[in-house]
């Protein structure tokens, strides 16, 4: 119950908020110890151990794992995936969010149950139906083989698998977003002449800014550290088709710890780099509601 | 609808009560229009990670003052900027990938322990085919467990040659995928295998548990570490070397092969999925008391891993180990790299590919190398699988398939 309150608070009732802060001690004291406790047990240690890994065997060799031909390969197709995945889902997350929260159509819930479908099937799953699909002897396998056009195995493979994964990081953000702010702006705007267009960029772009540099952000970070799907559909080539997850993988399997771990103390940093990411967007929050949406209280 | 359309105000209700952040004493009511339910958890946000992003958000109290200067066009412009600035740093690397196109590429498709094998083959082999045909060869490896890789390359992996753990696998790209002959493994000398190997037994060291031929690893209290027969070619030995075994024995029955197999499997604490995953079990992980591997997987381990660590023991029967090589003729057919893959499988078979398979502990079939690097290999007496076993295609259906005798005695 005291995490009920905590998180009801400041939102509608502004009673709660203003209650005298001794009134909540014990059970927050408690709450917060046992998160930290949790944290510092599942989330800082390993990333701590990662690091220690990493230069186990000194810095000399650490940049040197990281400088090897086939570990800047891996980071370079890393790159080349979420520089592709990341953009179109943006496009997809932008235009599916305004669809289902600005218009009612049939066939609405449906949409959003499609969207929430990559999150409810497992990974390896994912990539097994692009095999299914693209595979040899699949069904589009065949026609593809007699065109040469590479598909599963290569890079397309892996950016529509990480595709596949990633979708719903941005649309999910962005719909909340978009349905808690209505649609009154848009008409407005709409109504004193603006284009469609124009109301897009002038209007709906920035009140959801920060919400989409968010999904960005969540979606980038999942982008770059797929591994169950990605490793289905990608053959493992070395320098070919190896993300930075695959390559760890790779080199731990090597008994090369430092290099293994080297490579994903990357993956830390990228990760380190969202949540800090994030921080600041969730810090940025408030701003942004309080000028440009007109608060009850103001 | 009522919660998802509260999922962004909670974030930030919490993040204020955390102890960071008293930048905002007065907590004014978000500006959510219209409807916010009462009861608010965030749907897939659990409370707890709050306390670490607003620790982070402290660091980036600075960002936000800058920004609150600027107007809101500005803003979003940051965000275009931050997609150049990224597209920017890819550029070079792009027209880096473009630059240096190799003359002919080669992909071989291989199973998990002959990563340090072919490292120095392909090499070896790109030299030599530059200095006879001027052109110059990349070699791209992809390494997986046999019946995976197998499997990747019946779906379309492009593997201009294989060279995988066991026959069987092998047989799948001419009976599955229709991609080679069938008599693919009478087109290269001795069953087209160049190297072998057998399994032996890795111990640790001063061999504690006294374990020195079969019959030791039934013993209670022995932890025995081998593979998943089903998924892994390297298992596959161990399992039909234990049963060979149990079958010499005098008097013995199938039947009786059959209990000794299934005594062994109760030691074995893990079933990995491949080889190399077993051997990580047990020198990294120290699970177990003996790991049944390839010799040359043991040899690695011993040698590059843990001296003194631990100890090869051979037992006196063992099993021939053939992993086989084959170019796939469809594949090579229509990328037109048949003539540079049948050379680099024969380079396998030339004394100097035979020496860097000596080297990586894989048994030469070259008599002379074989000779040098005698010391390397206990001589054990070795049981062939078409000799005893009838050929892949029998101990297959008999023992791994469905129903088999794998799954007799693991399933129980």
């Amino acid at each position: 119950m005291t995490a009920l309150a905590h998180d009801s608070d400041g939102e509608t009732l502004a009673a709660v908020t203003r209650r005298p802060r001794a009134a909540r001690g014990a059970g927050r004291s408690v709450l917060i110890g046992s998160a930290l406790v949790y944290l510092g047990l599942f989330v800082l240690l390993p990333f701590v151990v990662v690091f220690g890994e990493a230069f186990a065997k000194g810095v000399a060799s650490y940049f040197a794992s990281l400088a090897d031909p086939k570990a800047l390969a891996a980071m370079r197709l890393t790159l080349t995936v979420a520089l592709i995945v990341v953009p179109l889902n943006l496009v997809f997350g932008v235009a599916s969010a305004w669809a289902i929260a600005k218009y009612e159509f049939r066939g609405k819930s449906a949409l959003v149950t499609l969207i929430d479908l990559p999150f409810a099937v497992s990974p390896v799953i994912a990539g097994l139906i692009y095999v299914l699909l693209f595979g040899a002897r699949g069904w589009l396998g065949p026609w593809l083989r007699e065109h040469d056009i590479p598909i599963l195995f290569a890079v397309p493979g892996i950016v529509l698998a990480t595709v596949f994964v990633t979708l719903p990081f941005i649309s999910r953000e962005l719909i909340a977003l978009m349905q808690s702010q209505g649609r009154d702006e848009e008409e407005t705007a709409l109504s004193l002449g603006a284009s469609g267009w124009q109301t897009f960029w002038r209007v709906t772009l920035p009140n959801i800014r920060w919400g989409l540099l968010y999904g960005v952000l969540l979606c980038n970070a999942r982008a770059m550290g797929e591994f169950g799907a990605v490793s289905v559909v990608s053959g493992h080539i070395r320098g070919l088709t190896n993300t930075m997850p695959l390559h760890v993988e790779i080199l731990y399997n090597e008994y090369n710890s430092a290099a293994a771990f080297a490579v994903a103390s990357l993956l830390a940093v990228l990760a380190l780099m969202t949540l800090i990411g994030r921080a600041a967007l969730d810090a940025r929050a408030p701003e942004l509601r309080r000028t440009t949406l007109p608060s009850p209280n103001t | 609808m009522k919660t998802r359309r509260r999922r962004l105000p909670d974030g930030r209700t919490a993040a204020r009560h955390a102890p960071v952040n008293s930048r905002r004493p007065s907590g004014e009511a978000p500006g959510t229009a219209s409807g916010v339910a009462a009861n608010g958890y965030a749907p897939r946000e659990p409370i707890h990670y709050q306390w670490v992003f607003e620790a982070a958000a402290a660091i980036t109290v600075g960002c936000r003052v800058i920004s609150r200067e600027q107007d809101s066009m500005h803003r979003a412009g940051l965000v275009g900027v931050l997609f150049a600035l990224i597209g920017l740093a890819f550029l070079p690397v792009a027209a880096k990938a473009a630059g240096d196109r190799p003359t002919v590429t080669l992909l071989n498709v291989s199973y998990d322990p002959t990563r340090e094998f072919y490292e120095a083959f392909n090499a070896a082999f790109a030299a030599d085919w530059k200095r006879r045909t001027g052109e110059t060869v990349v070699i791209n490896q992809s390494h997986g467990g046999s019946g995976k890789q197998a499997r990747a390359v019946i779906d379309g992996l492009d593997a201009d040659v294989v060279t995988l753990a066991l026959a069987y696998d092998v047989d799948a790209l001419a009976t599955q995928g229709k991609m080679i002959p069938a008599d693919w493994q009478k087109r290269l000398p001795q069953n087209s295998t160049p190297y072998t190997s057998t399994i032996v037994f890795l111990v640790r060291a001063g061999n504690p548990k006294g374990i020195h031929d079969w019959s030791d690893l039934v013993r209670p209290g022995v932890g025995v570490i081998t593979p998943n027969p089903k998924t892994s070619g390297g298992a596959r030995w161990n399992y039909l070397a234990a049963w060979a075994y149990a079958r010499s024995k005098p008097a013995a029955t199938d039947a009786s092969a059959q209990a000794f197999v299934q005594a062994l499997f109760k030691n074995v604490p893990v079933l990995d999925s491949g080889a190399r995953g077993s051997t990580v079990t047990f020198v990294e992980r120290q699970v177990g008391d003996v790991l049944l591997a390839w010799e040359n997987e043991a040899l690695l381990a011993v040698n590059k891993l843990g001296a003194g660590k631990f100890e090869i023991v051979v037992p006196p029967q063992s099993i021939l180990a053939e992993p086989p090589v084959s170019i796939v003729d469809k594949v090579v057919d229509r990328r037109g790299t048949r003539k540079v893959a049948e050379a680099y499988l024969a380079y396998l078979y030339t004394p100097a590919g035979q020496e860097l398979a000596a080297k990586s502990y894989f048994r030469p079939r070259d008599a002379t190398i074989a000779a040098k690097y005698a010391a390397q290999f206990h001589p054990v007496k070795l049981l062939t699988i078409d000799g005893d076993f009838g050929g892949w295609a029998r101990a297959q259906a008999r023992h791994f398939a469905d129903g088999g005798t794998f799954d007799q005695i693991y399933g129980h």
